[in-house]
This record gives structure tokens, sequence and C-alpha cells, in this order.
């Protein structure tokens, strides 16, 4: 502090105003504001262990392409439904993008960016969007593109899938208690079936804790399948969701062998949200400031952090 | 017809890795020389993978009796005759010396006086490297069915389904396939998963007494794309090497289960790693393993097999890879050898990716998966030897400049070499300045008092 004071007067004059406790309560309290900036800071640290540990992981350029086309998307689609722009969800979906896909070609990021926004937009039932968009946005380009579009979930070593753990559940604890049911549904689930398959074949238990050890089931967890808009609105509703979205994950695992399996189930099931939302009705999200496009649409996705934080609000692409 | 989950057998591979002898090469040619078994207990297997087609070649270097050999691989599916066949055990060596770790050897010019280098390569690449009736009897009081049995090559095969896994290794005990401790579980899992087991030996009468075993091929379709290498920990004393050799028309193949990681490449060590270049490649394998906590599929090569620069190898010809089950070259007519084409590597839509496993079933509990992935980015392990030139260092400017990099240059060597192997710097270092590749070695005076500033040489004003 000292080396600083003397040679930054204004970081001086910064903290004099306030001690380092204050200044750490307001800046939990900046991020606080909008459940959306813990998900950012998450998957911003995941994004960086994926750089810094892997050969065949996520790159700048990626993510850049990605944010390119996830931002023109959203500034082009907010234009035509007359809605705030909103650069938030787009920032999510461009992390998840370089984090979780593999490309031969940097404009493909771009791509998929347009296309999981565009889809955003485009695909809708009363009012909230059918899928969340970077995982359309994957499972489109691999159908597209074939094999030059892939998911690597092999490609985090030990230490960096504990640290993305723990990260990325702090993340979900902060932003959004609500969304919790939805991730250990799906994570519950699905190590429930490796396990008793384990148990049933005589298998070590080491089988089914290596399969977990996926970066992508990690990403996966937390930062997709946690979607409210993509998700339905009652926990009875979520619970069944997660359930069925982790049986076709495992079953695609074990039988056919399907690429991006997790992705690829999430946007199979994911018609499946309206009729659990009519079948299992509850309130939609307690609304922030909405933003309301002429028709009375809204075209992100809000939910508070608590009930007790009015200004608190949860968006996910 | 399909066949899936192939497994590295009880007694598959064994192979050796060395120098190889000195070979004309495109771009150079090799220097070193060894007979070093690098790697004990290694299997080498080829896939060929296109869509869901897949060849699986698997080699093994084993020196045994004939008699002893065995091969236990579970299958999904009961495979035709057709689909079974013997290779040329030339073609895995091919393979592997062409995908090999290289060595690299360049001269530096005269600093004063540009002169043309020489470029040398040097390569680890791995040496050469009954009563039926009875049979069947037993067979079926120990829950086992023989599904088919065939005759290729030396070998006798046996497709075998059971019911249970207690019966099954008890046959199979009974009929000389030694199966060790521990594997009923292992047996066991894949018998629940539906699957049979393809077990081979050698036939006496029809081995020609080669101190050879050929290789045993398997084409079948099936969507998984994986190898089965659970069967292998249970008796290995220690870890298993395994070598794969994944070939495709669309680029890189990784595993979808483990981390693949690039073996550190392209990095100046000492020149001194040419004489033990085999123990040098032993070591970084073995450091880098310990680095990654065991648990990493390390990739040594992924090339496009038209070219290769430096060459360890020539590529492997269109027959050789026809043999080695590359299913597409004849399809759709594109890949026709052209009348009048250049002699030497003709191209061909082949990449290939090598990979390097060390396994036990604590670090790689499950089987390996794989996919085929569209990146073609070409990789390989590649060490650079840099030999300085030798002359006055005191005959103009430049050469005592060069003589002032020079040291620099041959700390950095070390520090690289120490970084790779995890051999010990001091140690690298007085190895170095034995073979007069240190300060000393340098009839210069390189303190800084006869040298001039930076800035006086900044604008040749000095």
């Amino acid at each position: 502090m000292q080396t600083s004071a003397q040679f930054s007067p204004l970081f001086v004059y910064c903290l004099a105003g306030m001690d380092v406790r204050d200044a750490t309560i307001g800046l939990v309290r900046a991020v606080n504001r909008d459940a959306r900036h813990w998900q950012l800071l998450a998957l911003s640290g995941l994004f960086l262990i994926s750089v810094y540990t892997t050969d065949f992981g996520a790159r700048p350029m990626h993510l850049l392409s990605a944010f390119t086309g996830a931002m023109s998307a959203q500034a082009l689609a907010s234009l035509l439904v007359k809605t705030r722009f909103e650069w938030k969800s787009a920032a999510i979906t461009s992390l998840s993008l370089s984090i979780l896909m593999r490309a031969v070609d940097p404009w493909m990021w771009f791509a998929a960016g347009v296309i999981g926004i565009g889809l955003k937009f485009a695909v809708r039932y009363r009012s909230k969007h059918v899928f969340n968009p970077a995982c359309i946005g994957i499972v489109v380009m691999c159908l597209v593109f074939g094999r030059d579009v892939w998911v690597s979930p092999g490609q985090w070593g030990q230490a960096p899938l504990i640290a993305g753990w723990a990260v990325a559940l702090a993340a979900l604890v902060l932003s959004s208690a609500k969304r919790l049911d939805i991730a250990f549904g799906f994570i519950g689930t699905f190590a429930a079936i490796l396990f008793g398959r384990a148990l049933w074949l005589g298998d070590p238990m080491a089988i089914p804790i290596h399969q977990l050890s996926s970066g992508t089931l990690l990403v996966f967890t937390f930062f997709m399948i946690t979607d409210p808009r993509s998700t339905p609105d009652s926990r009875a509703g979520r619970l069944v969701f997660a359930a069925c979205v982790a049986s076709l994950t495992a079953w695609f695992i074990i039988g056919p062998n399907v690429r991006a399996a997790p992705l690829m189930a999430l946007a199979a099931l994911s018609v499946m949200t309206p009729f659990l939302d009519r079948f299992l009705p509850a309130n939609r999200f307690q609304w922030g400031k909405a933003s309301m496009s002429k028709e009375g649409r809204d075209h992100e996705t809000q939910t508070p952090v608590g009930s007790r934080h009015a200004g608190a609000r949860l968006a996910r692409p | 017809m399909k066949l899936r989950h192939l497994l590295g057998a009880a007694t598959l591979g064994l192979a050796s890795l060395g120098l190889s002898a000195p070979a004309n090469a495109f771009c150079g040619f090799f220097v070193a020389k060894a007979d070093t078994d690098l790697f004990n207990d290694a299997s080498k297997v080829a896939l060929v993978r296109d869509g869901e087609r897949t060849v699986i070649t698997m080699a093994s270097d084993y020196r045994g009796e004939p008699s002893e050999f065995a091969m236990v691989i579970p299958v999904v599916d009961v495979p035709e005759r057709e689909q079974i066949n013997v290779a040329n055990p030339g073609l895995i060596e091919h393979l592997d010396e062409y995908t090999a770790p290289r060595l690299v050897e360049y001269h530096d010019e005269d600093p004063c006086n540009r002169i043309q280098y020489r470029e040398t390569l040097a390569m680890a690449a791995p040496q050469a490297g009954a009563a039926m009736d009875a049979m069947a009897e037993e067979a079926e009081e120990l829950g086992v069915t023989i599904e088919a049995e065939y005759e290729v090559g030396e070998y006798d095969i046996l497709i075998l389904s059971a019911e249970e896994s207690d019966g099954l290794i008890t046959w199979l005990n009974q009929n000389g396939y030694r199966i060790p401790d521990g594997a009923e579980e292992v047996v066991g899992s894949y018998l629940k998963q539906g699957m049979k087991f393809f077990v081979a030996k050698v036939n006496l009468e029809r081995h020609d007494g080669a101190g050879f075993l050929r290789p045993i091929q398997v084409a079948y379709e099936d969507e998984d794309f994986m190898l089965p290498i659970r069967l292998g920990t249970v008796n290995a004393e220690g870890k298993q090497e395994l070598f794969i050799f994944a070939m495709t028309r669309k680029g890189r193949v990784e595993t979808t289960n483990y981390k693949t990681v690039k073996l550190p490449s392209n990095m100046d060590v000492p020149i001194f790693v040419k004489d033990e270049f085999g123990d040098f490649y032993k070591d970084m394998f073995a450091h880098q393993v310990e680095k990654e906590n065991g648990k990493a599929v390390f990739m040594e090569y992924a090339w496009d097999m038209s070219w290769c620069d430096p060459c360890a190898a020539e590529p492997l010809s269109r027959s050789e890879l026809q043999e080695l089950g590359v299913m597409w070259l004849d399809e759709g007519g594109q890949d026709q050898p052209q009348p009048g084409f250049r002699p030497g590597p003709q191209p061909v839509d082949v990449f290939v990716t090598r990979l390097h496993v060390r396994y036990d079933a604590k670090t790689f509990p499950q089987d390996l998966t794989f996919q085929v992935t569209g990146d073609r980015d070409n990789y390989q392990g590649r060490y650079v030897l840099r030999h300085p030139w030798r002359g006055d260092f005191n005959k103009c400017e430049e050469a005592r400049d060069y003589a002032d990099e020079l040291v620099s240059r041959w700390d950095q060597e070390a520090e690289n070499l120490a970084k790779l192997t995890g051999w010990d710097e001091a140690e690298i270092k007085e190895k170095m300045a034995a073979g007069g590749y240190s300060e000393a070695a340098i009839n210069i005076d390189l303190e800084p008092k006869d040298k001039k500033p930076w800035w006086q040489r900044l604008w040749g004003n000095g």
C-alpha cells in the first residue's frame, strides 16, 4: 500500500473516503446488484482456467468471435422487437460458447453466437424462449457442420475441475438459490444412474466418479440447465425436467455414443418445458424491472436474487 | 455386423523403442543409432476410423514362446471370418517411425560471414520393435458358448459368450489362456454389457517359427469409437504403456473421457542429448506424465499423412495404408494415384494422430473413448540441437556478440532440458561444460568492461 501511495495519489484519495471493509462491501453490493454479475465472474474464471490449463481449451480469439456474434444478434434483435439492449445475457452466452465449443474456424463461434441469440428471440412460447442460447448454438453448429464442430468433455484436469466446481457452485448460490433445485436434480439423477450402473456391473466406483469429472458437465449443470427461461416454472416441473435430461444424457453416453450428450439431451427436451408449464403451473419469476417490448413481451430473463433484494435480479442468456 | 469394445489384452504387446539406424529422408538424415529398449510392455494399436467404420490393428512385440502367447479381447458381436486378418508387422513399425518424436540438428553459421548450414535429424522410433469337441463340451458345462472359431494366419481364434465370469475364466485358464487373478470383476462387467470375448492363441503347426507374431486386424462397424484397456490393467505390474495411431480423413483424434495433452515440443536442448536421445525421451515422458498426475493422454504427433517436415520416416504408401485398413482411398475415385506423378510421397487424404498413454487401473479406470475432430493443425514432438560456431570470437564485433548470446543460449538449453525431463540442472550444466559448452570454453572475456554500452551500438555511431 505504501508503494502505491507514493505513485498513485488518486488511489490514496479514493481509499481515504472509506476503509477497506466498506470498499469490499461496496464491491460485493455492486456485483450483487445483478445476479448475472456472479455468473459473468464465474464463467470468466472458468474461461481463464480453460485457457491456461489445457492444450485444446478455450482461446481469447474464440471468445471475441462468439462475443461479436452474440452481441450483434442481440443488438439487431433488440432493435427489431424494440426492447432495451441487454449485453449481460449475450456475454454469458459468449463465454459459455467459448468454453464449451471447439471448431476448425474462428467464424464458427460467431455463427454459434448469432444462432443462439437469434433463436432466443425467434423461438418463444408464451414469452419464454424455448432453448438455452449457448446450448442450441452449439447443437445447431454440431448438426450442420458435423466433425468441424465438436465438444471436448475430457479436456479438464483434476485440479482445475475441483476449482471449477467450487467457483460454479458459489456463483449459483450467490446468484439464485432458486436454481439449485434443477442443478442438483440434474447432477443427482445423472450420478445415481452412473453409480447404479456401476454397482450392477460390479465396476469400481472410480468409473462413475471419473465419468462425473467433466468440465462440460460442470458448465452445463451450473450455467445451462439452470437457465430459468428454458426450464419449467414450477419446482416439481423443474425436477421432472432435470431427471429427464439426466436420463437422456446417460442413455446418449452409454448407448449410441452421441457426442455433446448433455447439450443434445437438453436441446431435445427443451420442447417439454411448455407442456410441463401447462400441467404443473407456477408463478413466473418475480420480475425486477423487466424490459418489455411494445407488445408487452419481454426478451430477457430476470428474477430476484433473493426475495428481499428488490433491486437484484437474475437473467440468463 | 457390429464389433465393439476391443481390449488391450492380457498379453497384448511388448514393444520396444529405440533409435533408428541411419536412413535417408527427404529433408535431412538420421544420425543417431541405439538399440535401447525405451518402453517395455508397450502395446501398439492402429485405429482407422471413418464414420462408424473402424479397422483396428493390434501389434505386439511379444518375443517369448509362441505357445505362451494369448490375446483376450471383449467384443460386442461375433465377427465373421472375413472381418479378421493378420497384417505385416512392418506396417505398424513404419507408422511408429513416421510419427516418432524427433531430434533436429542445426549448425550455427559464422557470425562474421554467413555460410550454408546443414540440418540433420535423429529420431526416437520404436524398433522392430484340438480337440474341439472336448473343448466345446467343457465349455458348455461351464456356461461358455463357442460362438465361432476361425483359423487366421498363425492364430486360432475363438469368439466366446458366457453366462458368468467365473465359468469363462475357468474355461480360459483350462485352455491355456492365463487369466490373472482379479479379472472376474472386469470380465463380469463386460459380460453384463452383453459382450463376447475374442480370444486368440498361436497354432504352432501354422507358425513359421519367425521370432515375431503378426498383428491381428479386425474390421467392424459401430457408433462407439473406443479401446478397452481395463483387462490390461488387471494383471499389470506397474503401469502399462500404450501407443495409439489413429488415422482419419477428417482430422485429429482426441480422447473424450481423458485429458489430451501435447507433449512439450520445439525446444532447444543441449548437444549431448544426441547421444542419449532414448533416455531423454523416456525421462521426458515420465516427467510429463508425473506433471499431469498420471491422468493424461499425450499427443506426440498429429499430421497430414501426405508429407512431413522434418521426416522421421517417409509417409506410408497407399498400399500400406490400405493394408492398415484405410478404406476410403479407393472410394469416389478421388484419391487415385495420377499417372506420371512425381516419385516420393503422394498426397493421401489421411490424418494421423499418435497418442501415448501410460496407465493403470487407478489413473485410467475407464476404457478409452475417442472422437474424431475437424482439427488439422499439424503437431510434432521435435527437439532442436544447435551446434555452435567455433572460431575466433574476437574476429569481429558480431562474433563477440555471438559469444555472449551463446552463453545465455546454453543456460536456456540447460533450463529447457531440466524442465522437460526433471533432470538436475546443475548436473546438466556440468555435463555441458565437460563437452565444451560453457563460458569457460569461449576464449573471450565476456566481462562488460570491453563491451560497448548498448546505446553506443544502437545507431551505429559507437
